[in-house]
């Protein structure tokens, strides 16, 4: 494969599509399949079929659109039309309008701030391109990036760039990228490996399995760059077995772009190669952790280890290993494309580009979205979101999963950045959001399901963590049950702190978190619960009497 | 490199399937790294890991046992017994959490006569419990004999498990 290759298979793809009238779009991600989905494509195929229309419009199965709650979705190009809830009994009445008005009842607005508020990377093919196309992305640009560093750049210019660009991990902490891929990058050793987080295994989130599920290739071309960049040959992607489709693309991708030799031995006919191969998690929270998550590609229980060493230095089979997650992969061939000062050119200071929420929970609009760092929770909440569905009033949103916290409407107007979101007890994590109403106890909705999850996903290597979220557990049930006193509430906080302290892992040193935030913002419920473990008991005692 | 003629074990009976598995196996590498992606297959072949796969799977790959049992019961996405005939996953992730999927879990149970994390006594249906499938947009949801389905609520759910229950 050479540039001029690459180039030809993208105008070929392009020209195809010219000849086209209208070019229809269904989603076919997990969501939508779920709903239809599939039987949709089918129908609109044989409607096509009968109508004749073959030589004019085609029908492809393509990525999330994001409105996952309003799914399937049909998008309608080159006119821009999308449509919403579409069964496939629609299918006659979208063809037959055409080449006329839209289908007024199943059309969205896309001017709606839905859609008019979302700055689009890592999600830029989402919806727009076949996944399981390797044409399909090549006529995005695809691989140019990858062609580009193999020709023209040194490993240390593509470091140079990620570093300038601002990136950061997009995994949870935010460990800014060029870092981390310098560090592997002048370790010393003849191996070393790439190794791509595809975990998710913060409930709530789905991310990572849109990207995978709607543009397999972006991460792949991502992993193949850093695999330049740090001198890595090989490459893992380390996927959870609950994403049967999004393994299912991966494989394909992996596999038609072997075949074009966009991965493979000789790239490009450089002297750069590159081989990937899938491992599957088993259902383990902890395996995301990247000391895990190595112990497990190595066979064995996944159970985190003190750092240092870092992976970056010691990682898989003791060779250095980057690891990053697939969002973050996602990003690097639009870095390499446009460049660093596009990039950092969205966002905050220290936070930028964009990231992906996924909405879930009280809100109208759930679904996934990209919007620029900075962007206050507010304007996610109601402007894209859509608010809340009517007569639900907003109690707080639950952002970072079971390490992070919640966040109460008098800070809604903040910034959402790294550090504006751990300055008010929470994190970024991984992108999950979840809206809770004022129906919602904080206690037993909130902190003790988080504490629940932390408790039965420790791995058991650290006693304050196996011990300390079990206590804590039994601590919020008995007040959630109305049984405590403001004794327990303390030794609860008392808790909090040893176990945050002197766990060994994030998850240990995390799983406090969602308690202390509750604690902070809604106190209240807490109180009601005391208030109603005192009451039980003087009622007892003057039945006694 | 020194070459080692290991001896492989025989198949624990004769079985296809076991052969099936031999070839995945070959494919994969014979090496102690390649534990959970066998077991993997191993769970899609036989449906479930018993002891005479486990003892197969620590000879061919030269594991102690213990090692392949301590993975095999370290992650959750492995069945150490047999499956009813039919699955049914549910979510229990924050946002199905949230949408109420408890009282669903409860109605399931009832209906199919089943515990969470158990197979009913006809061996009819196993209620599992995931932590997150992805769908959340679409909470509460599960996976009904691998298929998802969003937006659940009480019909949708009586509705599946008459359809397997009536069924056969
Ligand atoms: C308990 C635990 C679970 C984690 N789960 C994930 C995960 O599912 N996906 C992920 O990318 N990172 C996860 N992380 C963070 C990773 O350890 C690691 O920091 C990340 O993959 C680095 O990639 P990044 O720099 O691109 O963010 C988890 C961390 C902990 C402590
Ligand atoms: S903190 Fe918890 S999950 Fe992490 S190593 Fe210790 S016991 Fe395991
Ligand atoms: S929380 Fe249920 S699908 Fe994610």
């Amino acid at each position: 494969m050479t540039r001029e290759e690459l180039q030809e298979i993208a105008e070929n793809e392009l020209e195809a599509r010219e000849e086209l009238d209208h070019l229809i779009f269904v989603c076919n991600a997990a969501s939508c399949q779920s709903s239809q989905g599939l039987q949709l494509i089918e129908s609109l195929k044989s409607g096509i079929e009968e109508k004749e229309l073959g030589d004019t419009v085609e029908v492809k199965g393509a990525g999330c659109m994001g409105l996952c709650a309003a799914g399937p979705l049909v998008l309608i190009e080159p006119d821009g039309i999308l449509y919403t809830q579409v069964k496939p009994e629609d299918a006659g009445e979208i063809l037959n309008h055409l080449e006329s008005e839209a289908v007024e009842r199943l059309k969205t607005d896309l001017e709606m701030p839905f859609f008019g508020k979302q700055v689009k990377i890592v999600l830029e093919n989402s919806g727009k391109i076949d996944p399981e196309k390797i044409e399909d992305y090549i006529a995005m640009e695809g691989y140019t990036a990858l062609n580009r560093v193999i020709t023209e750049m040194s490993p240390g210019e593509v470091i140079d760039v990620i570093s300038d660009s601002g990136l950061r991990g997009r995994g949870g902490a935010g460990y800014p990228t060029g870092l981390k891929w310098s560090t592997v990058g002048i370790a010393e050793d003849v191996q070393k490996y790439v190794v791509c987080n595809a975990d998710e295994g913060d409930p709530g989130a789905f991310m990572d399995r849109s990207v995978l599920e709607s543009d397999p290739h972006r991460v792949l071309e991502g992993m193949a760059i850093a695999g330049y960049a740090v001198g890595a040959d090989k490459g893992y992607i380390y996927v959870r077995a609950e994403y049967p489709l999004a393994i299912e693309r991966l494989r394909e991708a992996i596999k038609r772009a072997r075949r074009l030799n966009l991965l493979g031995n000789n790239i490009f006919g450089s002297q750069f190669s590159f081989n990937l191969e899938i491992r599957l998690g088993a259902g383990a929270f902890v395996c995301g952790e990247e000391t895990a998550l190595l112990a497990s590609i190595e066979g064995r229980q996944g159970r985190p280890r003190p750092r240092p060493p870092y992976p970056a230095e010691y990682g898989l089979w003791g060779h250095p290993t980057l690891i990053n997650n697939v969002e973050t992969f996602a990003n690097v061939a639009p870095i390499i494309r446009n460049g660093a000062e596009w990039f950092a050119s969205i966002g905050t200071e220290n936070s930028k580009g964009t990231k992906v929420f996924a909405m879930a929970g009280s809100i109208n609009n759930t679904g996934l979205i990209e919007v620029p760092m900075g962007i206050t929770l507010r304007d996610i909440i109601y402007d894209l979101g859509g608010g809340l569905p009517e007569d639900l009033k907003f109690k707080a949103v639950q952002t970072g999963g079971p390490s992070g916290g919640c966040v109460p409407e008098e800070h809604l107007d903040m910034p959402v950045d790294y550090e504006s979101l751990k300055e008010v007890g929470t994190m970024m994590g991984s992108g999950g959001m979840i809206v809770v109403d004022a129906s919602s106890d904080m206690v037993s909705d909130v902190a003790k399901y988080f504490v629940e999850f932390c408790k039965s996903e420790s791995c058991g290597k650290c006693v304050p963590c196996r011990v300390g979220t079990a206590q804590m557990y039994d601590l919020l049930d008995k007040i959630s049950k109305d049984e405590a006193t403001q004794r327990d509430l303390d030794l609860l906080v008392d808790l909090c702190d040893v176990v945050r302290n002197t766990s060994l892992c994030g998850l240990g040193q995390a799983a406090p978190q969602p308690v202390l935030s509750t604690l902070e913002y809604f106190k209240e419920d807490y109180d009601a619960h005391l208030q109603k473990a005192t009451d039980k008991l003087t009622h007892a005692v003057q039945r006694e009497e | 490199m020194q070459h080692v003629d290991v001896k492989q074990p025989e198949p624990p009976t004769d079985d296809n399937r076991w052969k099936l598995l031999q070839g995945k196996m070959r494919k994969l590498g014979i090496g102690r790294s390649s534990l959970i992606e066998t077991l993997h297959n191993v769970q899609d072949i036989f449906g479930y890991l018993d002891e005479s796969a486990l003892k197969f799977v620590a000879g061919t790959l030269h594991v102690p046992l213990s090692r392949v049992y301590g993975v095999a019961t370290f992650y959750h996405f492995f069945n150490l017994r047999p499956q009813g005939e039919h699955t049914c996953v549910v979510c229990t992730g924050t946002a199905c959490h949230i949408k109420g999927v408890d009282k669903l879990i409860d109605q399931i149970g009832e209906v199919a006569n089943v515990e969470p994390d158990e197979t009913s006594p006809d061996g009819k249906v196993s209620l599992l419990t995931a932590r997150c499938i992805g769908a959340c947009g679409l909470a509460p949801a599960a996976v009904f004999d691998g298929e998802v389905v969003g937006k659940l609520d009480e019909e949708t759910v009586t509705g599946k498990l008459k359809g397997w229950l009536d069924n056969d």
